[in-house]
């Protein structure tokens, strides 16, 4: 199957949240948004723009998840923001049950969801955030699944 | 009134047994932290399967040390959420079987409550109205607390807790798990002026905190200094872990004064695992002699998660009258203001 990869460069956290609005605003239950990236490359940011797009209020704050492992919000679906930082192993993601939430009614917007890519369910988009300098981000977007390919179009027109 | 209270709300299992809302019986942890841990890892095997595995074992437990037997129990409290829905249904269908079997009366009990007012497990409490301060690996929250049941969060931060960029910068320096307690422990042998951080002050009003800018300064600097493009000569992990402990402490310092200053309280509480940090305290007391205000903080072992802090809260929810049913359900988000006053 044919995959798919989208590149953009963000310079401030502002720009790192407008373009997490953007994906989040076609994303529908179901999804599963698989991001990688070491400390600090602005997965949190783009969460938050994430959970504007699908309808989060803004008063819901959306904070890291890292300690709660999973953090719940009520957009247009549910958003579950879940992070496995802190897991030691891979049978701890199971024993907490954070796989069942793959398969709830939600969209899954998942952190450091590089450490066992085994447990990724195939329906899911992968977004790489790498840091060029203090201020500009690397996001890239891939799948090849055809939700993901689907995903990145629409992504891509709406940015057109 | 003799009290159970049960959490599960996060890694540890807990359960304690509290008399009149104040006097601890017994106070059970079932920490799930392996110490020194070798990886500098986190909690490993945590949420649901152990606390299934733990549950009963320390609820025992927590009345054997009480020498108290299921009969003497007037009520039960449970936390219901905030949490992870797998670990909050080990504790709270826990509890339903026991009010089911046994007869007693059962309080849903939010975790945030139980850490406000686990400051009422000491001898010496503050009166009301008091400002709080709950900082841990999952929490930096302000409140204005006027009575049981009425707290006004008053900031809270917007990224990451205060807990968890300890716990995050001591991962990256390779100083173990938990972070707060080696951050502190490696701090005593560095200088807290060596490297200049970036406090998070936001705006001159906020009282809302963000460590997320802290964390990454950190670990950029970590980055450069591994690669010895640092300007300052000779700067030792525990420089940086001392400077990094005094970014934070300035900040939650500041913020806590000025949420005195605008509530016009006397008293302020400290809560929650990182208030069990030694140069917090020490910075906090000092800060407060100057203006007259008490600081109260709660031994290390009400600070960190317990089921005695939750029995305090359902004291005073069953005591109200307040009763949870069968049909009770957990509330993995559970924000404070949806607390009943009492």
């Amino acid at each position: 199957m044919e995959g798919k990869c989208l590149r953009y460069h963000t310079s401030s956290d502002q720009e790192t949240i407008n373009l997490g609005r953007r994906l989040g605003s076609v994303l529908k239950e179901g999804d599963v948004i698989a991001m990688a990236g070491e400390l600090g490359s602005g997965k949190t940011w783009f969460t938050k723009g994430v959970a504007t797009g699908l309808g989060v209020p803004e008063e819901s704050v959306i904070t890291s998840p890292s300690f709660a492992l999973v953090n719940e919000y009520t957009g247009r679906c549910p958003l579950l923001h879940m992070d496995i930082y802190r897991l030691e192993e891979v049978s701890d993601f199971f024993s907490a049950g954070l796989d069942e939430y793959f398969y709830g009614n939600g969209v899954v917007v998942m952190e450091w969801a590089d450490r066992w890519r085994s447990i990724l369910p195939e329906r899911r988009l992968e977004v790489k955030f790498e840091i060029v300098d203090d201020q500009t981000r690397s996001i890239t977007f891939s799948g090849d699944h055809p939700r993901a390919i689907e995903i990145l179009k629409n992504l891509e027109s709406q940015s057109s | 009134m003799i009290i159970l209270g049960i959490d599960t709300s996060c890694d540890d299992t807990s359960a304690g047994v509290v008399e009149g809302g104040c006097h601890v019986l017994s106070n059970v942890v079932q920490s799930q932290v392996r110490l020194h841990h070798p990886h500098g890892g986190v909690v490993p095997e945590l949420a649901s399967r152990e606390h299934l595995r733990n549950i009963m074992p320390v609820v025992q437990e927590s009345l054997s040390q009480a020498k108290v037997q299921m009969a003497d129990l007037d009520g039960i409290a449970v936390t219901v959420g905030p949490g992870l829905v797998g670990s909050l249904l080990v504790g709270l269908y826990y509890a339903k079987g026991l009010t089911y079997v046994y007869d007693i009366p059962m309080a849903a009990i939010n975790h945030l409550e139980g850490h406000i007012l686990s400051i009422f497990l000491e001898e010496v409490a503050p009166p009301f109205p008091f400002v709080a301060l709950t900082v841990s690996g999952g929490h930096t929250s302000l409140y204005h607390v006027e009575g049981y049941g009425r707290y006004a969060l008053m900031g809270q931060s917007l990224d990451d807790a205060a807990g968890e960029a300890f716990d995050k910068v001591a991962k990256i320096l390779g100083l173990g798990y938990p972070g707060g307690i080696a951050i502190e422990d490696s701090s005593r042998d560095g200088l807290k002026d060596r490297i200049k951080f970036p406090r998070a002050y936001l705006s001159s009003e906020s009282l809302d905190f963000s460590f997320s800018g802290l964390k990454t300064a950190v670990s950029l600097y970590i980055k450069r200094w591994h690669n010895n493009q640092v300007e300052a000569d000779n700067v030792t992990p525990s420089d940086i872990a001392a400077s990094f402990q005094e970014a934070v402490i300035d900040v939650l310092v500041r913020k806590v004064l000025m949420a005195r200053e605008k509530t016009g309280v006397s008293s302020v509480v400290v809560a929650g695992g990182v208030a069990c940090n030694k140069r917090l305290r020490a910075r906090l007391l000092e800060a407060a002699s100057g203006e007259d205000v008490e600081v109260y903080y709660p031994r290390p072992e009400y600070c960190t998660d317990n089921g005695a802090m939750i029995a305090v809260a359902g004291y005073h929810r069953l005591s109200s009258g307040e009763r949870a049913g069968l049909s009770m359900d957990v509330r993995s988000k559970f924000p404070i203001q949806d607390l009943t006053p009492l």
